[in-house]
């Protein structure tokens, strides 16, 4: 930081850095620490599910050891889907429960040294794409398109349609919300843990332990359980009673 | 009319200081939810669970107007887009 913007002059760094340049059809592309924080979180990821996978098909009736850990997790999961999708809860699990994995372990892999990949808004604003995605397909699937032109022109009546645009913004404005809630969150803890370790130093010994908690799991786990509700609760409203049209 | 780049830093951490109040609503609207979320624990102490839940929810959305000046701020203080 060649300012002093933090009189210090610590050193101070929650930045993205690059690890390896290429060039992709003559861009200047980076493989940065985003990537590998995710590649990590990957690996761990596929090999706890190759682990599950293994204890699952030699599964037992009365289950125990590791079967009953993996049995624990999918109930919770799809408990967590039950409550605002309903009915139509079966065909979610699978997506909600994978959000669900990967952004709590991406924002508690701060915990392990890392920089959470959830602080980079290039990996937000995909998963709130993908919301956005998901709710207009549903949309499309179970609602007639008159309804949907009604909606869009909801408080005036339908054949006065003044009011489309602010509604598509307000339509637009979902996934980035979604996405800047997450990436806000996220880099607020990653920057003050930041702040603590650069400015006190030797000073910061056991006791920012303490904040890791708070800023890493405890938010971390309440904004994973915010993304994934309000990404249930927008799906759910499309979805309405569960009838195709 | 030129700036001095230690004008245009100094400007950017005070429009910085000042993004930041964005944080009192967010303060004051998760108190008013946290204060109706306890009422309603304490009326009916059976729901709790689902009280918790819909607090969180209605608390982190929220948070989201806050979020956006800090952003604001961080941008400030270490994009620095102010600076030519």
């Amino acid at each position: 930081m060649e300012h002093g913007i933090l009189l210090s002059g610590a050193d101070i760094d929650f930045m993205v850095h690059g690890v390896a340049k290429y060039s992709f059809f003559g861009h200047e592309v980076w493989i940065t620490t985003t990537h590998v924080c995710v590649l990590i979180i990957m690996l761990i990821l596929v090999g706890f599910a190759i682990a599950a996978n293994r204890a699952i098909a030699k599964a037992s009736e009365v289950p125990s050891g590791f079967q009953n850990v993996v049995e624990l997790i999918v109930e919770k999961l799809d408990g967590i889907v039950d409550g605002p999708m309903g009915k139509a809860a079966p065909k979610f699990y699978n997506y909600i429960g994978t959000i669900f994995i990967f952004i709590l372990f991406s924002n508690i892999s701060g915990l392990l040294g890392l920089r959470p990949p959830t602080a980079d808004y290039g990996v937000t604003l995909p998963l709130g794409v993908l919301t956005f995605v998901l709710i207009h397909f549903n949309k499309i699937k179970y609602q007639k398109p008159m309804t949907i032109w009604k909606d869009m022109c909801s408080p005036l009546p339908p054949w006065l349609p003044v009011w489309l645009p602010i509604n598509v913004i307000s339509n637009i404005a979902v996934p980035i919300s979604l996405s800047l809630r997450l990436f806000a969150n996220v880099l607020s803890g990653t920057v003050m843990m930041a702040l603590i370790y650069g400015l006190l130093k030797w000073i910061a010994l056991a006791w920012p332990a303490a904040l890791h908690v708070y800023f890493d799991l405890f938010s971390g786990a309440i904004q994973t359980y915010v993304f994934c509700m309000l990404t249930m609760t927008y799906i759910s409203n499309e979805i309405g009673d569960g009838t195709r049209r | 009319m030129e700036f001095n780049s230690n004008f245009i830093l100094g400007c950017s951490a005070i429009g910085a200081g000042l993004a930041v109040i964005a944080g009192i609503g967010p303060g004051v609207g998760q108190g008013i939810a946290a204060g109706h979320a306890a009422a309603a624990v304490g009326r009916n102490p059976g729901a709790k669970g689902d009280v918790m839940s819909t607090m969180l929810l209605g608390q982190a959305v929220a948070e989201t107007t806050g979020l956006y000046g800090l952003l604001v701020a961080m941008l400030l203080m270490f994009v620095k887009p102010l600076l030519p």
